[in-house]
Formats: C-alpha cells, structure tokens, sequence
C-alpha cells in the first residue's frame, strides 16, 4: 500500500507551498528522512522530508506548482506498485531516459518550464485549444511560453502572462527563457517592461502574497500613529569607532540602534506588547525583529534577547541572519516571536520614513540616515551628527505619551551611549 | 410574487389547464381519492369528478397504453407515474408508441400526452428505487424530456408540456416536491427547450438539471469564497437540448464541469460534453469534467448512498481540476 506524500505546513502561516524541485524521481529509492522536493513556503525555501521508506513511485505535481498544504505531492511504496491515477513506477525510467536525452540536463526535474522551452524528443507541444487560439490571434510563438498546465500543457493562464512579456510575434528565443532549473519561476527578467510594451505581469510569488496580506491588514484595521525624534549620533559615532578599533568584530550603526531598542523597550514593557484581538500581551523578553529586505520582499529575522546581549554579539547574529535571509535559509522560529521591530534604510540615504506595523506587534521604528547637521549644541552652532527616528505605534495598545516616553529613552541612550551598559 | 412549494407549481399548473382544456385529464396510481402518492393532485378529484381524475390499477404498461390511445383520439393525457422506477414496466408504450406515433402515421397520428413522476433517489429508497433515468428517454427520437428544478419552472413546463402536441417525459424530484420559490402570478409559460442561467460567473461554466441545480449553486457559493466564479446554467429541458445557452456560457468562461445524477457512462453529461468539444473547441482551455453518480447500483446504506451521489465538494474538486488550481 503506497503513502501519499503530502504538502507539509512547513511554516506557521503557510497555506500553500510552491513545489520548487524534486530530490527524488520516481522509481529511485527513498529512506525516512530523505530530502524528497525543495517547497517554497510564504517565507523561505524548505526542505521535503519522507517520512516513510519505499520506491518513489509518481509525482503528483511537477516542479513549479503550487499546492495547498495537505495536498498529494508524491506516492511512496514498493517496488513497482501501481497507486491510483497514474502509471507504476517502472514506466517511468523509460520517459527520465527520453527527458534527459532530449534536453541533455543530468538530473534536472520534468518541469514545466523545460519542458515548454525544449520539448522531449518525439513530443509535441502541449496547449489547450484556447491557449493556441489566443497565441494566433495574438502572434505569440508557443515554443516561448511557460505552460504549467499537466506535463506542461499551455493553457489561458500562461498565454496572458506570456503576453504580457512578449508583445511581438516570434521576439524571443525559446534558449533565452529557460531559467536555471533548480529556480523555475524566478521571473527576474519580466521586472523590466519590455519596450514597447504598457506593462509587465509578474505572478505573485509566496512571499509577496503575505507580504500584501499582511501590510494590507496592517494599514487597514490598525489605528497608527506615528512619533519622531531625532537623536544625537556624535558620541554614538565616536563609541562605534572606538569599538571596532578593537578589531574584535564590526558594530554598525544598526547593531547600536537594536540594542539601544531593546533597552528602551525593557524600561518600557508597554511598547514591548502585542494586540490580541481581545487582549493586549506584554512580554517579559524583547525580541527585536530586524527588517532585512530580501530578492523578492523583505523578512525580518530575531534577535532574541536582544537586551541581554552585548554589541558584538548583536553584531555577529543580525549578520548571519542577514545573510541566511538573503540566501532564504532561515527557519520559520528565526523568524517569528519578534515582540517589536526596526527598520533600517539610512544606508539608502532616506533622511527619515514611517514603518508599517508587523502585527500582532503594537511598534516600529523606521531608522533613516546619519547625516550631519548644522544645529545648536550647548549654546554653539555646530555640525553633529544626527538621525531621525520615527516610531509607528498601534493606538489599540499603545497611547501617545507611552510612546514618546519609550522614544525619549531611546534618544538618550543613543546620545549617550554609556547609557547602555549602565 | 408568492412563494410556493414546488408540489403545488404542479398542482396549479394541472389545475389551470384542466380549467382552460377539456380534454386534459389526469391518470395514475392514487392520483384520485388518496391525492396522489406525493400530493401533487391535492383537490383535484373535488374539482374535476373522477372523469378527469382517473384512479388506475397497479399496471403501468396498462394505463400506459390507455393515456397514449386517449392522446391519439384527441384527449390530452396526464399519466402520473409514482415513480419513474415503477414506469420500467410501461416504457414499451411511451418508446415504442407514443414516440413513434408521428412518425409512423406520415404525421397524420400525434400524441400529446405527458408523462410524469419524480425520478431519481430520494433517501434510502435502495438500487430499485433510486435510478435517475433521463438519458434513457432522452435517447429516443420522438420524445421530449423536461426536468424542471425550481417550482417557477416546475409550473411553466409542466403547462407548457400539456400544450404540447408531442409525448413529453416530465421527470420531477420526491426531495424537490417540499422545496419553495417563487412562482410568477397568473398566467405564464416556461418554454422547452430553453436552458436558464441559474446564477452569472465568469471563471467555471456548471452544467446541471433537476436536483443537481442545488448541488452546483452550493458548490458555486463555496467556491466564490474562494474567488471562484462560477455560472451555473440549469438545463430545465434535457431533449431538445438547448446548445446556444450552454455554448454562450463556456465560450465565456472557457471551462466546465456538468453535474448530473445519474451513471457516468452514456449519460445527460456525456452529450453536453459532445456538443460542447465538437461547437467550440478553440474556446476551451482545460477538458470538459463530469461529476455524476457512483457507477454501482445505489447503496441501501445511508452512508454508502451518500458517498454514491454528485455532491458540492465532488463539484468543486473538478472546478480546480478544470482551473488547473489542482491536480
């Protein structure tokens, strides 16, 4: 009796998982624990792990498909078992051997994105009828299409999308749109519109769509207002360079503002809350969640604890965690429970900005630029360093003056960095 | 306008008509004293005398035979089956002579008898007595099949199908009878042969008849929670089936699943997908699905019945198959 392999919910908000690449073809052999497929989850890129022993007998989706969790992705059981809609596993080796002799890849997954811009050998294209009639009408060349439809059948989904990039007739080679196969539906290309062309389609990748959800409950149903100060970075700067003089590892700017965060928040708890619908909960621990924009969106990372940790410390984790959130390798518990936010874009020269609350956080801070100003300084005109910081509370859990008395700490432990370890 | 149930668009529709013609009268196990087995003939016997409302013995070939030889000399015959289950035994006459009539008298001999009775199961009614026949009569040139699924279309076909001059096979639903809608005042006809749209979309065509229309205005409510559009064209009459309607719908939506009751193989579904393919082949963009009952004779068991039957989740899988949302 084969087990169905089922779209796990690899992430706490995930709802449905984009099928990246298979690991496991069928008929090869397959052990608890191996990685079977590569899914894309609202977040980061995860691995597929079997949970049971056997021959890997069927895909139920191709690469590139997106399927809701608890879906059948694969068929896991013996040797040559026929399991139900599909053919057995032995007749599958033949049509690897005919995939991977016609495209010549090694071991590249029947994708439909192969399959649509080099088609097996003896194969012929596969659209549905509307598809090919709107191709006609519309001179678009077929053998430039992305179908992902069953074994890569074109249908109307892919023809407006196609369209959309490709406004005259035979424009592109079939040998150009074939991205890496490992990253089938990277659609880097389509973010120039074409010339000519009013616009350009892109479809919504997994993080985008939550993304969208959630800002759009944010801005929608949360009632924000926003506080901003600006701080005194001279001695902040001097301390810094002082510091990485020590040669013990980079502190930037953004590490002194976290940890500065986090103290604030620890003489505040009341910034340090979330809304509950119908309750607000203050934590005990801060966790400051970093922004930290990424190919397609953006993620933020924790840094737990971040009141207890020293500045080098600070320093290394937002690093590593910078970089794994680029390369998309966090884990879902690296990036949720963050109990407040920052959001950094001084080092895109933006002078100031207001950041959107990540609920069910009650704040934000949005952190601009350090740049130096001509202002009064105990008594003198003089150039300072200054920054400005704004905070976007949610008025549900947060009023006005508990706000500006956790910004006013914040702007003095910064003025005063000693503060810090005081 | 008033709400009515759909046993009672029956009733009127055969009283207004008994009212309006002489020569319509109705036939049938129990259609008299007792008011009919499912109380559609429900007064009829007080206003019209047992001339017009005819008590039958249990013999469905008989009376049968009695309605077509009344059509032929001129009277309008309502045959009431209980069911159309028990009508197997009389299928002779209303294949064999009341379709064949016209055609083998060169047109001098019409028959304009109806023929009805619920069909199809209702609950727990077991194999014998659970068979959705339509595609059976609808198989047969000569013959008229109507399947009304709200009460307004009850009435209007039902009147329409006794002005007919043409046998008409009038299959109606036990579970339907107790449903309500609203029926226009007065006097109205709803012509044969005229698919209507049920509910406007724009993503998913749903193809349906009789009690099937329920089953797919669910699956579309679920669905639309999904972003699903879905339309929904009720077909009312099975033979002649009216192709504008159905092709206007998937030309629009360039997808389609047709839900029916009955079995799979040669059903109502199987010629909807053939005009469906052969007229507009360029418009479709996903195959023609069919939800339709289980291919086993219908399970005692209610559990078993309920597993037999096109339901809306049934509807809504071969939506996302059809949409390419799942696989």
């Amino acid at each position: 009796m084969a087990t169905t392999v089922v779209m796990e919910a690899l992430s706490p908000t995930m709802e449905e998982g984009r099928l990246v690449e298979w690991k496991k073809q069928p008929g090869d052999a397959v052990a608890v624990g191996d990685i079977l497929a590569e899914v894309e989850t609202d977040k980061a890129v995860m691995e597929l792990v079997a949970r049971a022993a056997g021959t890997l007998l069927k895909h139920a989706v191709a690469a590139g498909t997106t399927v809701p969790v608890g879906q059948a992705l694969a068929y896991v059981g013996a040797a040559g078992e026929v399991v139900e809609g599909g053919p057995a596993a032995q007749t599958t080796p033949a049509a690897q051997g005919a995939q991977a002799a016609a495209n010549g890849r090694e071991k590249a997954p029947p994708t439909p994105v192969a399959a649509a811009a080099a088609p097996p050998a003896g194969g012929r294209l596969k659209a549905s009828p509307l598809a090919r009639k709107i191709a006609a009408d519309r001179g678009l060349d077929l053998q430039a299409v992305t179908g992902t439809g069953p074994e890569g059948r074109i249908v109307l989904r892919d023809v407006e999308t196609a369209g959309a990039r490709q406004p005259t007739a035979g424009g592109r080679q079939a040998t150009t749109t074939a991205p890496a196969p490992s990253r089938p539906q990277v659609v880097t290309p389509a973010l120039t519109v074409a010339p000519g062309a009013a616009f350009t389609d892109v479809p919504l990748t997994q993080i985008r769509k939550t993304i969208s959800k959630r800002l759009a409950q944010s801005i929608g149903p949360i009632p924000t207002f926003y506080l901003t100060a600006e701080a005194d970075m001279t001695r902040a700067a001097e301390a810094r360079e002082g510091l990485n003089a020590l040669g013990e590892g980079k502190v930037s700017f953004n590490d002194i503002v976290i940890k500065a965060t986090a103290l604030a928040l620890r003489q505040h708890p009341a910034c340090n809350a979330w809304w509950q619908e119908d309750r607000i909960r203050y934590w005990a621990d801060v966790h400051v969640a970093m922004a930290v924009a990424v190919e397609d969106g953006l993620i933020t990372p924790i840094i737990r604890h971040a009141d207890r940790k020293t500045l080098r410390e600070i320093g290394a984790e937002a690093k590593d965690l910078a970089l794994r959130a680029r390369e998309r390798k966090l884990m879902p518990e690296e990036y949720t429970g963050g109990t407040f936010s920052v959001s950094n874009l001084g080092m895109f020269d933006i002078d100031e900005f207001t950041a959107i609350i990540n609920p069910p956080e009650a704040g934000i801070l949005a952190v601009g630029r350090i740049a130096d100003q001509a202002v009064a300084h105990e008594g003198q005109l003089a150039i300072r360093k200054r920054l400005r910081l704004t905070m976007s509370c949610d008025h549900r859990v947060i009023d006005g003056a508990t706000g500006a008395q956790f910004l006013r700490t914040l702007v003095r432990m910064l003025e005063n960095p000693l503060g810090m370890v005081w | 306008m008033a709400v009515i149930t759909y046993r009672d668009a029956l009733n009127q529709a055969i009283r207004e008509e008994m009212r309006l013609d002489p020569s319509v009268f109705l036939m049938g196990e129990e259609v008299g004293v007792y008011q009919g087995a499912y109380k559609v003939s429900r007064g009829l016997l007080d206003e019209f005398g047992p001339m017009r409302v005819v008590d039958t013995p249990i013999t469905e070939l008989g009376f049968a035979g009695v309605g077509v030889g009344a059509a032929m000399v001129g009277l309008r015959p309502i045959v009431e089956f209980m069911t159309w289950n028990f009508a197997l035994l009389a299928i002779d006459q209303v294949v064999n002579t009341a379709a064949k009539m016209r055609y083998m008298s060169g047109g001098q001999i019409s028959v304009p008898a109806v023929f009805r009775g619920p069909g199809g199961s209702a609950l727990q009614l077991a194999a014998q007595h659970s068979q959705a026949f339509e595609s059976w009569y609808a198989h047969i040139p000569g013959l008229k099949v109507v399947m009304p699924a709200t009460p307004a279309d009850a009435k209007g076909l039902l009147k329409s199908a006794i002005r007919d001059e043409d046998p008409v096979v009038f299959i109606e639903g036990e579970m339907l009878y107790n449903t309500k809608g609203e029926v226009p005042e007065g006097e109205y006809l709803t012509p044969i042969g005229v698919a209507d749209v049920k509910r406007a979309g724009t993503d998913v065509t749903l193809i349906c008849h009789s009690k099937t229309v329920s089953v797919a205005l669910k699956a579309a409510e679920q669905l639309a929670a999904d972003g699903i559009d879905a339309e929904v064209v009720d077909l009312r009459t099975i033979r002649p089936l009216d192709h504008e309607t159905v092709l206007a719908s998937v030309s629009k939506t360039h997808r389609a699943v047709v839900v029916e009751e009955g079995w799979s193989f040669a059903g109502v579904g199987a010629q909807v997908v053939d005009v469906i393919q052969r007229e507009i082949f360029d418009e479709l963009d996903s195959p023609v699905l069919r939800v339709t009952g289980a291919d086993v004779p219908m399970p005692y068991n209610k559990h078993l019945e309920k597993a037999s039957k096109a339901d809306p989740p049934k509807v809504i899988a071969a939506v996302k198959r059809v949409m390419y949302l799942e696989s």
